[in-house]
């Protein structure tokens, strides 16, 4: 391919990325990454919580090693920190990006329809933001329940006995209902999420677009059915110290 | 047929606008769409009344200037229809019909059904040329292209203009409009030399008017020509690759 007739050097104010995320498009593909960042998070942090179904010691051993992990090559929970502010920092483009582009499209549709019916647009693809707020509110509780331990949501806590918080954390069915209502929001979010972010990154290819779809349930069926079994197993007693 | 109608009736851009109903009395089936506004106008122009302004130029589903909200639908209840090609037997005798014009911000209403869609030729203006020899005819075949890509050139080439999909689209974008235009030139080897800094400037343009993509779908099914959301992810992938080989050109050239 020829390339002899690129546009112009134009005069460029911003840095070339920030330039790139003030576009529309550029800003959808910031999206994408940083939220396969967080499905990538999401997926472990389920798959990790599944040792919570063997002997009770292996659970607080997987926590553990969570703090260990990448010992003795660096040391102790320097890793767990990377790990922590690379989310962190995904996280805040990902909500950035996403309440500054919903304002933006806001603007570009002043006035709806008196009617509107909806043929194609699913339930889950309409209202991105707000099960995203449920999903930001709901991180922001589950840290402040069981990272950090803050008195007057969890009073039992103890610092460094994950299963035993986990489980006295989760007894109260009205907790467990609210981790389960969140886990669905996530699973909408997800659902539309892990497809649209093909679109967004430019991945199209008529032998693979059908898996686009396939792998977004997939991957909700399989996030949502594991994260929602913890607070249900914990609650009902299926699982207990 | 006899029909009831909820028409949007506004004097002006910057006039307040308001529902109007109407009585369309002895509706043939085999009417179109804007063959039964036509009698309506008809109607009320021997009434002394000001007709109802609503776009359209061919009639038969080629031009793009058709653009009704039928019933919540861009270009009514049958899909891959332009208005003009909508007949009357799709409706059933009694039915309370609501027209609205396309609501986008970068649609502004000119008056009564009727937006001003020019910045659909700002996109297209500003896609530019493309690179050919020009001269004698070329013989036929003297550039090879693919089938494949002669064919979704053609599907893209499909799209009317008619601005369907940014009044389907929640967020006012015209991504599945700018996609066509982009991908109709991109797939095919005429298209090559200007493909990044077309993808570029086009996306850009459109974004000074437009709502941004959420990959909802909607305006692929309002499409009358049934444009493919793939479009959309070949435009995107073009407009990232574009914005940073621009940059290396341009760091190049240093
Ligand atoms: S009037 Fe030309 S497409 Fe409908």
């Amino acid at each position: 391919m020829t390339t002899t007739a690129e546009a112009p050097a134009k005069k460029r104010s911003l840095p070339w990325f920030l330039e790139f995320y003030n576009s529309n498009v550029g800003r959808k593909w910031v999206m994408a990454i940083s939220g396969i960042v967080g499905l990538g998070f999401v997926f472990f942090h389920m798959f990790g919580n599944l040792h919570l179904y063997e002997e009770p010691a292996r659970f607080d051993e997987y926590a553990e090693g969570l703090r260990d992990f990448g010992e003795p090559i660096f040391s102790r929970t320097l890793i767990l920190w990377i790990a922590r502010f690379g989310l962190l920092a995904a996280f805040a483009v990902h909500v950035h990006a996403g309440f500054t582009l919903w304002w933006k499209n806001r603007k570009a549709k002043p006035v709806g329809y008196e009617r509107q019916q909806f043929v194609e647009a699913t339930f889950a693809s309409r209202y991105m933001l707000i099960t995203g707020v449920i999903v930001l509110a709901f991180i922001v509780y589950h840290l402040a329940h069981l990272t950090w331990g803050l008195e007057f949501l969890n009073p039992s806590f103890t610092r460094g006995e994950a299963r035993e918080n986990l489980i006295e954390g989760l007894e109260s069915p009205i907790t467990a209902g609210w981790y389960v209502v969140a886990n669905l929001a996530l699973g909408l979010h997800i659902l539309h999420g892990a497809w649209s972010l093909f679109q967004s990154l430019g991945v199209t290819h008529p032998r693979f677009n059908r898996w686009r779809r396939n792998f977004a349930v997939g991957l909700t069926a399989v996030i949502v059915a594991g994260n929602v079994s913890f607070p249900i197993a914990i609650s009902t007693g299926l699982v207990g110290s | 047929m006899n029909l009831t109608l909820k028409v949007w009736r506004q004097d002006g851009p910057a006039a307040a606008g308001r529902f109007v109903m109407y009585d369309a009395t002895d509706i043939s089936p085999d009417m179109s769409f804007l063959e039964m506004l036509d009698a309506v106008n008809e109607q009320l122009i021997s009434e002394g009344q000001l007709p109802i302004e609503f776009d359209h130029d061919c009639r038969e589903g080629i031009c793009g200037t058709c653009s009704l909200m039928i019933d919540g639908i861009p270009h009514g209840p049958q899909l891959s229809t332009a208005t003009c090609q909508l007949h009357m037997r799709k409706f059933a005798d009694g039915d309370t019909i609501t027209i609205e014009p396309w609501r986008a911000a970068g649609f502004p209403i000119v008056r009564d059904l009727v937006v001003d869609r020019s910045a659909f030729d700002r996109i297209i203006e500003a896609g530019g040329f493309i690179s050919v020899a020009t001269g004698s005819a070329p013989d036929a075949n003297l550039m090879p292209v693919p089938q494949a890509a002669a064919e979704a050139a053609m599907d893209a080439a499909a799209c009317i203009g008619c601005g369907a999909c940014v009044a389907a689209c929640p967020n006012g974008a015209a991504q599945l409009f700018t996609a066509a235009k982009v991908s109709h030139l991109n797939l095919l080897p005429q298209g090559q030399p200007e493909r990044l800094m077309r993808t570029v400037n086009m996306v850009d343009t459109m974004e000074e008017y437009f709502g941004s993509c959420t990959n909802i779908g909607e305006c692929t099914t309002a499409c009358p020509k049934d444009i493919s959301l793939d479009f959309i992810a070949l435009m995107n992938r073009d407009y990232v690759r574009g914005k940073v080989k621009q940059r290396r050109l341009t760091g190049q050239r240093a």
